[in-house]
Formats: C-alpha cells, sequence, structure tokens
C-alpha cells in the first residue's frame, strides 16, 4: 500500500512537473522531450490504476508515435517559437483568470457528477473481474466487435491510398536506388580498360 | 462451415473490400498499362456486388449489421450508380490524361462504405460507414490535385465533412448517454420516455446526416464542391452518396426514432421546405451547369425529405421511389454534361448547349426529357417520384408541406425549361464533339426509363412498398 502511494507521487509529480515544463521550455524541441516524459509517467499511473493495456496504448501511441511525429515537424518547420513567446508575461494575467475560472467549473461540474441510475443495468458488455484487462478486450475486440475492428481497419486504408494518391509524384527526372538493376551489374558493364599511352593521357 | 456461413450477410461488401484490395495490389504493381483492366473489373465487381446484395436472405451480422428488403432495395441501387459513375468517367480521364488506377478503388472503397452505411444497426456502424464512404469521397474530389478549383473543392468539402462528423458524433454521444446503448432497437426502446438529452442529441444527428445528403440548413458545400471537383467526380457525389444518405436516414429516424415520430417530424419538415425552396430559387441565376445540379440535388434532396417527414410506411416507399428516379434522372443528365466537349475542351455554361437541337436531335430529345422528368412533368418519372411523396405528406396531414412542395417544384420547372428552350429556341453555337459510346448507352437507358416508366411502373413501385414495410 505504501510502495503503491510511493509510486503514485512519484509519477504524478513528474508528471505535472513536466507537463509544466512542456509549456515553460524555451527550446520547442526539449518542450517535446518533456512531453515524451509526461506521457511515460501517465503510464505509470494508468499501471497503478491496473489499466495495463491503456498504459501500453498510451506509450506506443503517444511516446511511440505522435510525439516523434511532433519532434519531426518541429525540427522540419522553422517556426521562431522564442518569438511567439514574447507576450507571455503581458498575457498572463487574462490568461491565469481564464484558467482559474476553468478549473472552479470544472469542479463544480465533477463534483456534482453522478452516473444516471438506470444506466449501470443496460451495459450490454460486463467488464469482467477474474482475467487482465488486455485479455478481456482482446477477447470481445476480435469476436463481438470484430466488425468495428475490420471496418475501421478499412477507414485507415482509405486514409493511406489517399495520401498517396494526393502527394506521390513520379518526377522523370529523379535517380531512384534500383537494386536489382545494381545487382545485375557485370565486370563487363561496370570497368572499362583503356590503355593509356605514356605521356598522352586519354 | 456454420461459421463460414456467420458471414454471409456482409458477403456483398467483404467481396467489394477484398476485391479493391486486390487492384490495389495490381495496381501498384502493373502500374499506368493495368488502368483500364482495373477499371473494367472494378465495374464487374460492382455488378456482382450488385447481384449479391439482391440474393441474400433476411439475416444479421453480430447485432450491428442488418440484411432486410430495404438494405437489399438500396444496396443494389447504391452499387449499380457506383457502377454507372465509373463507366462514365473512363473517357473523360483518359482524354484530360487523368488516368489513375486509384480512382475506381477508391470508388469501390467508398461503395462498401455505402453499403456499411445502408445496413447499419447501430450508431457505431453508422459512424464507421460514414466515414470510410466519405473519407474516399474528399480523396476524389480532390484527385485533379494540379487544379486549384479540385484541391479547393476537396479541402472545403474535408473541412465541413470533418466538422458535420463532429455533430453527428456529439449527437451520438448524447444518445448513448441517454439510452445508454447505441443499438437501434434499444435507443428505440430507451426513446419511449424521452428526456431533454436525447431530444438534443437526435437534433445533432440529424444536423450531421443533413450535411451528408445536402439538405438546407447544411447545403453550403454542395455548389463548391461540384462545380470544383472533376465533372465525373461531381456525377458520382451526386447519385450514389446521396442513396447511402438518405438510407441512412430514414434508417435513423423510422428504425431507432419510431417511437418520437413528432419529435423529429417538425425537423424534417423544416429541412425539407428549405431545400425545396433554396433549390428551386437559388438554382435560376446559376450559368453553370454543373452549380446548376447542385441546386437541382438540394432541392431534391428536399422532396425526397418530404417522404420521410411523413414518418408512415407509405412515405419511406415514396422516399425510395423517389431516389430510384433521381438516380436514372441524375446519372443521365451528368452522361451529357460530360460529353459537352468542343475543341478538346470542357465546357460547362448553360449557353454552350444553345442550339442542341439542330447540331444534335437525339441528345437534345434526350436531355430535354430527363429535364421535363426533373422539373416533374407528367407522364415522366419524374412526376411520378414527387406524386408518391406528395401523397405521403398528405394523408399524413401536413397539407402545408404539399403545398409548398408544389409551388417549389413549379418554380423548380422554370430554370429546367429554360435550358430547354436555350437547346430548341436559340441560335445554335459549334457543335459538341461526338458522345462517346459509353455515355451513349447510360444517356440512352435512363432517357427511355425516363419517358416509358409510366408504362410499366409496377416493379419499381412494389419493391419499393416491400422495402419500406420491412422497416415498419
Amino acid at each position: 500500500m505504501i510502495l503503491s502511494a510511493l509510486f503514485f507521487y512519484l509519477f504524478a509529480s513528474i508528471c505535472v512537473a513536466s507537463a509544466f515544463m512542456v509549456i515553460a521550455a524555451k527550446n520547442p524541441v526539449h518542450s517535446v522531450l518533456f512531453l515524451i516524459l509526461a506521457f511515460v509517467n501517465a503510464a505509470g499511473l494508468f499501471v497503478l490504476l491496473g489499466a495495463e493495456f491503456l498504459a501500453m496504448i498510451l506509450v506506443v501511441v503517444y511516446v511511440g508515435a505522435v510525439a516523434v511525429l511532433f519532434l519531426f515537424v518541429v525540427m522540419m518547420l522553422d517556426v521562431d517559437f522564442a518569438e511567439l513567446r514574447q507576450g507571455f508575461l503581458q498575457y498572463l494575467p487574462v490568461g491565469g483568470l481564464v484558467g482559474v475560472i476553468f478549473l472552479a467549473e470544472l469542479l463544480l461540474v465533477v463534483g456534482s457528477w453522478a452516473i444516471g441510475p438506470g444506466i449501470p443495468t443496460t451495459i450490454t458488455a460486463k467488464i469482467p473481474t477474474d482475467i487482465p484487462n488486455t485479455q478481456a478486450l482482446g477477447l470481445v475486440l476480435y469476436t463481438r466487435y470484430v466488425y468495428y475492428f475490420e471496418a475501421a481497419g478499412v477507414v485507415l486504408l482509405v486514409a493511406m491510398i489517399g495520401a498517396i494518391v494526393l502527394t506521390l509524384r513520379h518526377k522523370p527526372n529523379v535517380k531512384r536506388q534500383n537494386t536489382s538493376d545494381q545487382v545485375a551489374r557485370t565486370k563487363e558493364t561496370a570497368i572499362e580498360i583503356r590503355h593509356v599511352q605514356p605521356g598522352q593521357g586519354l | 462451415m456454420k461459421e463460414l456461413l456467420a458471414f454471409l450477410p456482409i458477403l456483398p461488401e467483404i467481396a467489394l473490400a477484398v476485391g479493391a484490395m486486390g487492384l490495389l495490389m495490381f495496381g501498384a504493381y502493373g502500374g499506368e498499362r493495368v488502368v483500364t483492366t482495373i477499371q473494367g473489373l472494378s465495374v464487374v465487381l460492382l455488378i456482382f456486388a450488385a447481384v449479391l446484395a439482391a440474393m441474400l436472405p433476411d439475416s444479421r451480422f453480430g447485432t450491428s449489421f442488418v440484411v432486410d428488403e430495404f438494405a437489399r432495395f438500396l444496396k443494389v441501387l447504391a452499387f449499380l450508380g457506383s457502377a454507372v459513375a465509373i463507366v462514365m468517367s473512363l473517357d473523360y480521364l483518359a482524354v484530360e490524361k487523368q488516368q489513375k488506377f486509384e480512382y475506381p478503388i477508391l470508388i469501390l472503397l467508398s461503395t462498401v462504405g455505402m453499403g456499411m452505411l445502408i445496413s447499419a444497426n447501430d450508431l457505431i456502424a453508422l459512424y464507421l460507414g460514414l466515414e470510410l464512404m466519405s473519407l474516399a469521397l474528399y480523396v476524389v474530389a480532390a484527385s485533379n490535385r494540379d487544379s486549384i478549383r479540385s484541391t479547393e473543392a476537396g479541402l472545403k468539402y474535408f473541412v465541413l465533412g470533418a466538422l458535420s462528423s463532429g455533430m453527428l458524433l456529439y449527437g451520438c454521444s448524447l444518445i448513448y448517454g441517454f439510452t445508454g446503448t447505441v443499438s437501434f432497437e434499444g435507443i428505440a426502446e430507451g426513446s419511449k420516455h424521452p428526456g431533454i438529452g436525447l431530444i438534443f442529441g437526435l437534433v445533432f444527428l440529424f444536423a450531421g446526416l443533413c450535411f451528408k445528403v445536402s439538405a438546407v440548413p447544411f447545403h453550403m458545400w454542395t455548389p463548391d464542391v461540384y462545380e470544383g471537383a472533376p465533372t465525373p467526380v461531381t456525377a458520382f457525389f451526386a447519385a450514389a452518396p446521396k442513396i447511402a444518405g438518405i438510407a441512412i436516414f430514414v434508417r435513423v429516424a423510422v428504425g431507432a426514432f419510431h417511437e418520437i415520430v413528432p419529435q423529429w417530424q417538425q425537423i424534417i419538415v423544416f429541412v425539407a421546405i428549405a431545400s425545396m425552396v433554396l433549390g428551386a430559387f437559388a438554382a435560376i441565376g446559376q450559368r453553370n451547369i454543373k452549380r446548376l445540379m447542385a441546386y437541382s440535388s438540394i432541392g431534391h434532396m428536399g422532396f425526397a425529405l418530404v417522404g420521410l417527414a411523413s414518418g408512415t410506411a407509405v412515405g419511406v416507399q415514396g422516399v425510395l421511389i423517389y431516389i430510384a428516379i433521381y438516380l436514372a434522372m441524375t446519372l443521365g443528365t451528368f452522361a451529357v454534361i460530360l460529353a459537352m466537349r468542343r475543341n478538346g475542351e470542357m465546357v460547362e455554361e448553360i449557353g454552350d448547349l444553345a442550339g442542341l437541337s439542330r447540331s444534335n436531335p437525339p441528345l437534345a430529345f434526350l436531355l430535354a426529357i430527363l429535364l421535363f422528368s426533373l422539373a416533374g412533368i407528367p407522364p415522366l418519372a419524374g412526376f411520378f417520384a414527387k406524386f408518391y411523396v406528395f401523397l405521403a405528406a398528405i394523408e399524413a396531414g401536413l397539407y402545408t408541406l404539399a403545398v409548398i412542395g408544389v409551388l417549389a417544384s413549379v418554380v423548380g420547372a422554370y430554370y429546367y425549361l429554360l435550358i430547354v428552350k436555350i437547346m430548341y429556341f436559340d441560335e445554335p453555337v459549334q457543335a459538341f464533339q461526338p458522345m462517346p459510346g459509353e455515355l451513349k448507352a447510360v444517356l440512352g437507358v435512363t432517357g427511355l426509363f425516363n419517358l416509358l416508366f409510366f408504362v410499366y411502373p409496377a416493379p419499381l413501385i412494389e419493391a419499393a412498398s416491400a422495402a419500406a414495410k420491412s422497416l415498419f
């Protein structure tokens, strides 16, 4: 109990601190790196809650794909973030006020929130308690919900085809690597032997 | 074997999806040389899927996919509409040098989405089908990526489509939250005692669906997208996706919310009136025939929704007859628009049709038939389409709606007849280039269908009646 509480405070404090650093860091690359740290710690919190599938997804999808994509975008685009952030102190009072109001409203909403009394009875897929949640998800995802799963796959396929159709251009003058051509080269096609007479050149 | 039989209900969609993936590999390795083969095979595949869809027995795949008479009727229409759209694109793409093997494949995948949408029996299946259909549409709208108007059309459609998907999902989440289920049967059960939350969700869901069928007030994208997209793409947009959109609209309204008809009836009445009136008046000033067809399709969606507004089996029958005839009228008209080519250039102005009756009398005659039919003049097919929806509205006591509808159709007749007048009485301009054979075939079949429908209307009307009854 003590151990899990310790880990909770460890993950939670690092998560909040790195989230703060995401917005505070001068260098946008550092921001993205802190974002990754925040994601990993949030994943740790999910493990503590017993939601290991969510933790894995967070690491694989957000750290592995989204954050790396961010990093690429930040490095590729020449955006002067320091300039964008110049009015930071100037806008701090108004921004802070909006933030405080928003926080108060959220607290009010969350404080009075309750699940409708009839809702839990209508849940069609009950959460099993005797197996880990990754297994539980797998059991319904590929059986009961296989239709949705496959349909989502086809949607992603269309997205991929669309991206290629709209952006791929076959330029005639681009030199491309052709492995079979490279392998098919022989001594005869690759080297030409010239007998150079002394003192004459080619 | 028993496990395999469970896949029977989704067999047409599986055939289309697997076929599309196979053709994709074929195209990726075959390159430019196999484009024509892929186009041909896509059409064959779509017709095969239509036959399969027509033969399936009443069945379900899980809880989210349902095959009934309604689904069979509409799937046949949607699959054939897509097949004809590919056929009509052949000549245009070849002449404009825009042949890409991905184009028919995207249409196939979009058609898979239509099939899923027509058969959807819960909110998640609805959303997945809708996104699959729309995502492919956004891409084909921008498929002529070197044209600024085509890319603008694609981008506009994409951004507004994403917005409408957001509204639709918001509505779905509210409905799920207030009924505790996503299945249409469950929602029907949960809506026996509707709360304000459920109605709120219903409004947002309907807003998203109105966008997909381009009904007023969610129609703004239609003229720009129709005008900007390459013409064969516009022909496709105006036909099959509209069928799928109307299908899911009817299934949601009648299947999931039949307990609260008075609640959504007023929404549909407003949307129908606004679409009919705007479609009629806004089309009058148009000079570009593609924009004119955009407003015309907005108006026709309004007329189709008149049938839905009645909320009865007769009304749904009217909707089904309407969109079947609308499909024939639209495809025929677009076959003519695709043939408007002069000195190697496509022309799109209505004035370019001047004197067509002298330079090409058969073409002018068939187009005149289609335009009279679009205007709803007896004894052509378009008249029967309007007749059945207005009849349903009057039987349901929606007299105001029916009267406004008839008045809007009179206003709409003006701009259709104006084109006929330009064709028959204005001084001829230079003749069009000879029409390619496949467009002639499409135009001939649709023109004769509209002309001779009144001789033997029973098959369509009976099929629509059986399809409508399967929902009640």
